[in-house]
Order: structure tokens, then sequence, then C-alpha cells
């Protein structure tokens, strides 16, 4: 074994329209913490799951333990002696915790099963990482946190020497936390590497030796934890020169309220909370935050897609309560959702029937359509949008991301609202189109209209916004005016409250 | 093979002479047989191979016009027409299960020439009316990535109770003895409405609980099967066969226009069931629902990504409410229309009827995960259906080798069918 235990050289990967890493390197020492960081998007999952066998990397090299290897899917990194817990869990609920664990290398007895191996065996994993749940009992019974300490004690169960740990505390409170902690000290002991995911820089200076930072997709460097400070990994996180990456913006939002939030608060405990905020006509409020800061629950709940349990929404001086997305049409709320594939774009249907969908009624009498109307609004709002397709009959799954996102503009420009809310508006495409839905943005507010842009892309975020809301944890933790923008002071409000 | 390609024109214009040609040979041997006297040639024609000139005439006109329209309509104008190994395996692909029906067809005919008559064509016609009219009905709950497994029963409710009402008076065994004779269509209106009230139910549980069509509808259809055989078991009926229908209702199912007899009174052209254009205005009103009304798009939106749909401010819950209700009004005119045809009812009618026409609409291009499904893929698919069941019948092949030979055309039809979009 030479000095690292893992050696990733120039990365490279990349999807259709962007490129997700570039050239990075992540070297690790054996017995070692060593933590990724990066914002959102900076490529440290798309990383670990090229090292995982999920994705298989464009470019680089992977040298596990001195010898290279080509890793083509999660089992064989098994094998490899390489681990992963996932940010997201998706454990069999209705089977039992034990099964969960071993499954795919069931302890067997001949042709059967052998369940009483199987339960002695997850005994002494979980008496190995001390951790006290019946291995019977159904996996779907147990909370999040105590599933994410299970999903700790399985990765543990594959005597990896490599276990990546991706936001592993994010479901865990303060003293399962402590426990984390405690299996990762013995796990190191042991000799074995943690490759340590995570945004809370507190966790981070404590428990790790080694911190990689990556930016958009780069590798920027490792240092030694002892080396930094929250405010050095803020600055190495988020330093880079801001390019024209955006066009320039000639309209100022006026001084009148179109928009007013009070208070408004989520039936669940962990969405948002006491949310309150104002937004004028043309304005750009952007909102920033980590994944996870409620910001989708929050502008789903205004579109009407979700409870909201008190607090007022007020618009033009009137007070309305939003109890369905029909309700917030109405009042001129459109919503461009986050997830295109899963909620915006009908895949099998054709790029008319996507751009019209929202204001079919405008186009019928009685329940019947006008073809022509309907064919022209739709045609004129493609042309305005720049939407390149070979005919409106075209199937909407063969058009590109981007040409996606602006059908789905078009689609919300014909229901004539006042105020947008485009969740990750430029979310998964190419740097041309961005640019593109840019320029129409500041179109849309020069008429008057009113913009709310998720984003959680820093520089999106500070150069398209006039001012920008922080959440974090359903929350919000601060306001910022253009005058006052700072991504480092946007990446300290996004960690406020956490711990 | 060698690749080769033809412009649209040239292309078009093969069919027309090939339209042409069909048309002016068969006409013409048509036409000779009202020759007096008949010339000889023609009579061996009409006793090998019956009606072969007059279908051969109109397949020659379907030929002749798809020609024409690839000849002159401007969208095909320009483009052109390529031969290569993969244009024809598509074509092969895409039609997989129309020519495996024409090849059926074919040999059906050479083991029993009698199947070339203009009555078997007209049979065919008639017996896939009510057929298509179910299909279409739940083609609509098919577009929504569901099922409605109560569409047979349904079809059986609105029989018995059509039936119930609509018998002659002086039948001596009356399901309602004192009953005077009712306007016929309030009977009708009577059975289509009931059916369209478990359609409520079927559209309320699925939209407001959830749940899944498969299982809502095949609650409701256990409901059904009860309450109409506790309508059916009601003194004095105890649960006979309901006959005696009267005349003016069995018309509604019996009625041919059309017919022809020569002065021996024998019937030299059977006759249109009215049936097909019952059937025909039932397909143009669901094409036109389906293809022209914001409710015909939201089924489709709904179909092809729910959660959009719900995104775009389309009411979920009122359209798939009209999904089954819409559907359940087709079962229950279906249904009296069947009661019509076989002048009678029991409250076994319609049992399976459900699986036929799902089976129909999925062989005809109906996506089981929703979203994709044409009115014209729904006809061939019902058509498909019957002239395989009518066909198989014709040459004697035991009804017991017919369920195995239609249950492997739905396996092969709908494998053809996926692996279509596998390749995407």
């Amino acid at each position: 074994m030479g000095e690292y235990l893992l050696e990733m050289n120039h990365i490279t990967k990349v999807f259709p329209g962007v490129k997700a890493l570039d050239d990075v390197t992540l070297k690790v020492r054996p017995g070692t913490v060593h933590a990724l960081m990066g914002e959102n998007g900076a490529g440290k999952s798309t990383l670990m799951k090229c090292l995982f066998g999920i994705y298989h990397e464009d470019g680089g090299e992977i040298i596990l333990d001195g010898k290279r290897e080509v890793i083509n899917s999660s089992k064989q990194a098994l094998d490899l002696g390489v681990s992963m817990i996932h940010q997201e869990l998706h454990p069999i609920r209705y089977r039992p915790v034990m099964e969960n664990i071993w499954l795919g290398r069931f302890p067997m007895k001949g042709i059967a099963v052998d369940k009483k191996a199987m339960i002695q065996k997850t005994k002494d994993l979980f008496r190995e990482v001390g951790l006290d749940v019946d291995p019977e009992v159904l996996a779907g019974e147990l909370s999040a946190s105590t599933l994410q300490l299970v999903e700790i004690a399985r990765s543990v169960s594959y005597n990896s020497k490599i276990i990546i740990m991706d936001e592993p505390t994010s479901s865990l409170t303060d003293n399962e936390t402590e426990h984390l902690f405690k299996i990762i000290n013995k796990l190191r002991s042991e000799g074995r590497s943690i490759i340590y995911i995570s945004h809370k820089m507190e966790e981070i200076l404590r428990i790790a030796d080694e911190v990689t930072i990556m930016r958009d997709g780069q590798y920027v460097g490792t240092w030694p934890a002892s080396e930094l400070t929250t405010d050095l990994i803020i600055n190495r996180m988020v330093g880079r020169d801001m390019t024209n990456r955006f066009p320039p913006k000639t309209y100022t939002p006026s001084d009148e309220v179109v928009l007013k939030v009070e208070n408004l608060c989520s039936p669940l405990a962990k969405s948002f909370q006491q949310v309150s905020f104002e937004l004028h006509r043309g304005e750009i409020l952007g909102i920033g935050g980590l994944v996870g800061a409620q910001r989708t629950e929050l502008v789903e709940a205004l579109f009407g897609l979700r409870e909201i349990q008190s607090g007022s929404v007020t618009k033009d001086g009137e007070r309305f309560a939003v109890k369905s997305v029909r309700d917030a049409k109405k009042h001129g709320f459109a919503l461009l959702t986050e997830e295109r594939r899963a909620t915006g774009v009908f895949g099998i249907l054709s790029v008319l029937d996507n751009t019209v969908i929202a204001s079919q009624k405008n186009y019928a009498t009685k329940g019947v359509l006008h073809q022509k109307q309907r064919a022209e609004a739709a045609q004129e709002s493609c042309r305005k949008l720049n939407v390149k397709t070979p005919s409106l009959e075209a199937l909407m799954q063969n058009l590109s991301g981007g040409n996606q996102q602006k059908v789905l503009i078009a689609r919300w420009l014909l229901t004539q609202p006042d105020i947008l809310i485009l969740d990750e508006p430029t979310r998964g495409i190419d740097v041309g189109a961005k640019y593109e839905i840019y320029t129409i943005m500041h179109d849309l507010i020069a008429q008057g209209k009113s913009i709310i842009m998720i984003s959680s892309e820093m520089p999106e975020l500070l150069g398209m916004a006039d001012r920008v809301m922080v959440m974090c944890e359903g929350r919000v933790s601060g306001f910022l005016d253009r005058d006052r923008f700072d991504q480092v002071e946007v990446m300290r409000l996004a960690t406020q409250f956490a711990s | 093979m060698k690749e080769r390609t033809i412009p649209q024109k040239k292309f078009g214009l093969i069919f027309i002479v090939i339209g042409a040609v069909l048309l002016a040979a068969g006409g013409t041997i048509f036409l000779m047989g009202f020759v007096d006297p008949v010339p000889a040639f023609v009579k061996t024609i009409s006793k090998k191979v019956f009606d072969l000139p007059v279908l051969a005439a109109l397949i020659g006109a379907c030929v002749l016009g798809f020609g024409l329209n690839r000849y002159c309509n401007k969208k095909f104008s320009g483009g052109s027409v390529d031969f290569s190994r993969r244009s024809i395996t598509a074509y092969l692909t895409n039609n997989a299960i129309i020519l495996a029906l024409l090849a059926l067809v074919v040999v059906i005919c050479f083991i029993e020439p009698r199947f070339m008559q203009i009555r078997v064509v007209l049979d065919i016609l008639t017996q896939s009316s009510t057929r298509l009219i179910i299909a279409l009905g739940i083609c609509f709950t098919l577009l929504i990535a569901g099922t409605d497994l109560s569409a047979g029963r349904m079809v059986g409710l609105a029989a018995v109770i059509s039936t119930s009402m609509l018998q002659n008076l002086d039948y001596g065994n009356r399901f309602f003895p004192d009953m005077p004779l009712v306007p016929i269509i309030l009977p009708i209106l009577l059975a289509i409405g009931a059916c369209m009230l478990f359609g409520c139910l079927n559209g309320f549980l699925v939209a407001k609980y959830d749940m899944h069509p498969f299982i809502a509808t095949l609650a409701v259809q256990v409901i059904i099967y009860g309450a109409c055989s506790l309508y059916f078991d009601l003194p004095p009926n105890k649960s006979q066969p309901i006959g005696g229908v009267r005349s003016d209702f069995a018309w509604l199912g019996q009625y041919k226009f059309f017919v022809i007899e020569n002065e021996a009174g024998k019937v030299v052209f059977p006759g249109f069931s009215i049936l097909i254009p019952i059937a025909l205005v039932v397909t143009a009103v669901i094409w036109f629902i389906l293809n022209k009304t914001v409710f015909g798009k939201n089924v489709y939106a709904i179909g092809g990504n729910r959660e959009a749909a719900v995104v775009s401010g389309v009411n979920v819950f009122k359209t798939i409410m009209g999904i089954f209700i819409l559907a359940s009004l087709l079962y229950g005119f279906a249904g009296v229309l069947e009661a019509a045809r076989t002048a009678g009812a029991t409250n076994q009618y319609g049992n399976g009827y459900e699986l036929d026409a799902i089976a129909a609409c999925v062989v005809g291009g109906v996506s089981l995960n929703g979203g994709v499904g044409k009115v014209s893929g729904i006809i061939s698919g019902v058509l498909i259906f019957t002239v395989i069941q009518y066909g198989l019948q014709f040459i004697n092949v035991s009804p017991m080798w017919q369920q195995v030979i239609k249950g492997i055309i739905i396996a092969v039809a709908v494998a053809i069918d996926l692996s279509k979009y596998r390749k995407k």
C-alpha cells in the first residue's frame, strides 16, 4: 500500500450539456476521515457516484490500493471494499431491518435462507456499532434517524476499506451525531478510511483529518483540517469570479408591493415555518439556501400544492386563501417546478399540447376547443421564447432540456400571470439556454411582472435577483439587498441554524 | 437489400394505379352480374369465389383513396419514401398485428371460400358494433393508466333493467305484470342512468380516495352483479330469463336497412344492421371528445403525467369523475343495444366483456401505462378480435382452440407493441 488508499485522478464526467466533473482529483490516506466539500451542484455526489459504480467517468483513473480499477457497478465497488451511505434512504419499508441489511447476501443453509444466522449476524453487527434495534422489526417502523444509523451499520457490515458517507447527519439529532462520531472514530482506528460529505462546518472541523474542496465541478484543493476555519472553507467553496454570464439589467423594481406573505406555517414541523416576505412589482426575489431548506415546499404551498396551516397571503392588497392550483392561477400565480420531468413535462404529448395545457379553457367555448386559436397561441408563445422544435406536433420528450424548459415557461406565460415562481429555472440545461432564460426573465419584469426565483446556484442567485431571501431549515434566516450581495454572507445565512 | 428512395408522388401513383385496377376489375365483374343473360365466366367466378369481385372493388377504392391522399395532400408533397431493410422492418413491426390478421383472412378464404361474402363482412361489422362501444368507454379509463372491471356487469345491468320494462303486454311471464306500455325511451334512460350511478361510484372511489381503479372497479363490479341479481330475482320473475320483448325495442338492435330481395323473394343483399350506423355515430362523438375538447386533452394529460397535470391546474377530480361516468354511459348504452339485439336478458349478460374490451384496446395500441391511444387503433383492435372469432368459427375451429389462439394473439400483439418503445 502506498501513501494513499484511494486515488481518483483527473476525473471528468459529462452529462448532456453539462460538464459535471472537470479534472477532479481526490486522494484519501488510509485510516483517515476525508471531508469532501462544495456548494450544491459542485459535483461531490457525482464524484462519489463514479467511485461507487453508479456513473462511469468519461476520463481519468481510479486507483484503489495501488491498483487501477474500472468500476462498473455498485456490486463491484462493494467487492473492492467501497461502500456508500446515500443521502436519500430507500429502505424496503415492509421487510425486517435485517433483510434490508443483508439483501443480496443472505446467509444460506442449503437452498433456504438461514434466518437464525441472519438474526445473530445482525445482532453482532448492531452490538459492534452500539445500536439497540430488534433485527426483526420492519424497516418502515423505524424513525428516519434510526434508519440512518442502520444504514451506517450496513455499510460497516461490508467490511469495506472505504466508506462514503453522503450527508450522514442530515436527519440525526445531536446525541445521535455524537454516536456516529464514536463509530467513525472506531472505524478510523481500524485503519479504514471515510469520505465524509457534509455542509455542516463544525462537524467537518471536528471529525475530518483532511478536507478537499470542489467548486463548479472542479477541484479547488486539499488541506489538512487543522489549517482550516469556517470562513476559509466558505471562501474557497464560493471563491469564483463573476464573468458575464448574465444579461445586463435595465429595469429597477418599483416600490409597489404585489405580494405580501405573513407568518406562513406548514402543518409539518420540519417544513417551512413563520415565513414572511414582500414581493415588489418588477422585482426578482431570489430564495437561497441549501438542499432541504424547504424552499420548494414554501413555493408549492403558495401555489396550492401543499397545505398551509396558518399565516396569510395578500396579493394586490387583497387577502386570499390558496386552496388549490386553480385558486393560485386565478390570482395570477404561475409555478415552474423544480422537477421538470416529474411535474412539468408531458413527454408523450406534443409540444402544442404541452404549451396550452394550463390555459386550455381560454381557447374553448363550452369545453369544445378552437383548434386554430389554440395552435396560434402555442405558436406565438413558443416563437417569443425561441423554442427550437421541428414542429408543434413533435413529442415533448424529443426536445432538449433547455427547450423543454422554455416550453414550460411558454405554458405559464399563456396564463397571463403577475407573479412567476421559478424553482431552479436553469437546472440541468446548457449555458446558452440559461442565458436565454435569463433574458426572458428580464423581459418579464420589464413588463411589470414579478418573479420569485429559487436557485441553488450562487452566481445565478446573485446575478439575477434584486433581493435575496435566504432560508435555512424551513425558516427565513435573512434578507440581502443587491448592494449587500455577498456569497460568503449567503452561505453563512444558509447554514445559520445548522449545528 | 439495397436501399431505394421513391418520391412521395410516385409512391402515391403506385397506389392509385393498383387501386384503380382493382376497382375497375371488381366493379366490371360485379356489374356484369346484372347483364341478362349472365356471362358464363361471371357465373363461374361467383360460384368459386362468391363476392370477391365486390370486395376487391371496395378494397380497390380504399387503396385508391390512400394513393390520392398521398398524391395530392400538401403534407406529404416533396417528401419521399425510403425502402431499406430498416424502414421495412419498422413497417412490419408497427403493423404486425394488422398484417397477421390479413394473413389469417387469406388462409381462411383458402380453406373456406364462402368467407368471401358481403354477408360475412356485414356480420363482422354488426358483431363489432356493441363491442366497439364498450371498448370506447373502457379506453378512457385505460388512458389514465387505470382500468374498469365493472364494464361487463354494467352491460348486464342495463340489459336487465331495459328488457324488464319493455315486454309485450300479452307476454305471459312479465317482469312487472301490471306495468302499462311506457314510451320506449324511458326504460332505456333508466337503464343507462343506473349504470351512470355506478359510474359515479367508480369515479368517486378513484378520484376522492386515490384508489387504484383496478380495485375500485372490482368492488363496484361485485356490487353491480349482486344488485342486478337481486333485481332479477324479484317476484314474480324469480331469476327466469326475461323474454317477450316489445318489437319496437327489438327493432333498435335488429333492424336492417337496404335489404334487397329479388323477384323470387331471395335475399340478394342482406342489408346493413342499424347497429353499424349507431356505432359509427358513437365513435365519431368519442373521437370528437378525445381530440377536440378540453376534457379529452385533460384525459391525455392526466394519463401522460398526473403530477404535471395537477401542477398545470387541471381539475383532476372532475376529469376522473367525468371519465368513469362517460364510460358507464357507454356501457349502459351498449347493454341496451345488446338486449335489443338478442331480444332478452339475464343477469349473466355481459360477463367478461370488460376483458375483451381491454384486450381489444391494448391490441389496438392503447398503452396500459396511460396517455397513449387513438380511436382508430381501438376500432382496428375490436375488428381484429371479431374477425378472428368469426373466422375461426367459420372454419370450424373448436371454441377451446379459439380461446388458445385469442390468448396468444393478445400476448404477441402487446409484446410486439412494447418492443417498439423499448428501442428508444
